[in-house]
């Protein structure tokens, strides 16, 4: 059951915060670019302002695995090397704590370009 | 044509054209919901069996993300995932899958201008902007963060 609602938690606040990216979309004519800069940038903001955190923990993955979550990891790992290195923490924290997802898309990138022929657009 | 509708049938004109984009917003947001939900519920999922590996409070969200963007890249390359992002809009670009596709997809494409400056730049083409700014963003937060540290407390 613990089960059940921590998924229903991450399919509803996740799927909630994709439908704010829609309205967006269709509100402003915003290119899939902007909607990406804009959720990264305002992930690491509302972490800053400590709303982001909560949900988190109330969500888990649906609140991490929208883009607004690799802010909140860059914030995140910034403000805490910052807590142990001090000011140099905050230019290494944010890269090191996202180090592997960002590692991840690349070489996962390259990899598949390497492997997958371009095809036409349907 | 225009000039010999009635009344009735210029407010039902009009009627038409207030509700039809109104209907087609709604759905887009349905299936942005029920799409992007459906790969947090994945992303739950995968942290589920994360935990059950026993892997850190760290390490967990990592094995999620870097799991998720192998999907959203191989998908990409498939040809899977611009058929899932015309149906679902907003719900295949705000997942982090979205930001693996956004990697994939023009590097894919202009591989064929060559493997530097084709390949390896255009990978950024989106990527890069995303990184600049996120990583700025950090930045500033964690500056803020310091000076408040250093001078509030």
């Amino acid at each position: 059951m613990e089960v059940f609602w921590d998924l229903l938690k991450a399919f509803v606040v996740g799927g909630l915060i994709c439908v704010v990216g829609q309205v967006l979309i269709q509100t402003t004519k915003l290119t899939n670019a902007r909607i990406l800069v804009l959720f990264v940038t305002a992930g690491v903001f509302l972490t800053a302002l400590g709303v982001y955190k909560p949900l988190v923990d109330f969500a888990g993955a649906g609140a991490t695995v929208p883009l607004t979550g690799f802010g909140y990891s860059l914030a995140m790992g910034a403000i805490e090397a910052v807590n142990s290195y001090g000011i140099l923490g905050a230019l290494a924290g944010g890269v090191t704590r996202a180090a592997a997802g960002i590692a991840a898309a690349i070489f996962f990138g390259l990899i598949n370009a390497l492997i997958f022929k371009p095809r036409a657009k349907p | 044509m225009s000039e010999n509708k009635t009344p009735q049938e210029k407010h039902y004109a009009r009627l038409v054209d207030e509700l039809t984009p109104n209907s087609r917003h709604l759905r887009g947001c349905v299936r942005a919901f029920w799409v992007g939900g459906l790969i947090c519920t994945i992303g739950q999922l995968l942290t589920m069996l994360a935990q059950t590996l026993e892997l850190g409070e760290l390490t967990a969200p990592m094995f999620t993300s870097c799991a998720l963007i192998f999907l959203g890249t191989t998908l990409t390359g498939i040809g899977v995932y611009d058929r899932i992002g015309k149906y679902a809009g907003a719900g295949s670009v705000v997942p982090i899958t979205g930001f693996a596709n956004s990697v994939a997809a023009p590097a894919i494409e202009f591989r064929r201008e060559g493997m530097v400056l084709g390949l390896g730049a255009k990978l950024f083409q989106i990527a890069g902007p995303v990184l600049t700014y996120g990583i700025s963003a950090s930045i500033i937060v964690g500056v803020l963060y310091w000076a408040a540290k250093e001078w509030l407390l």
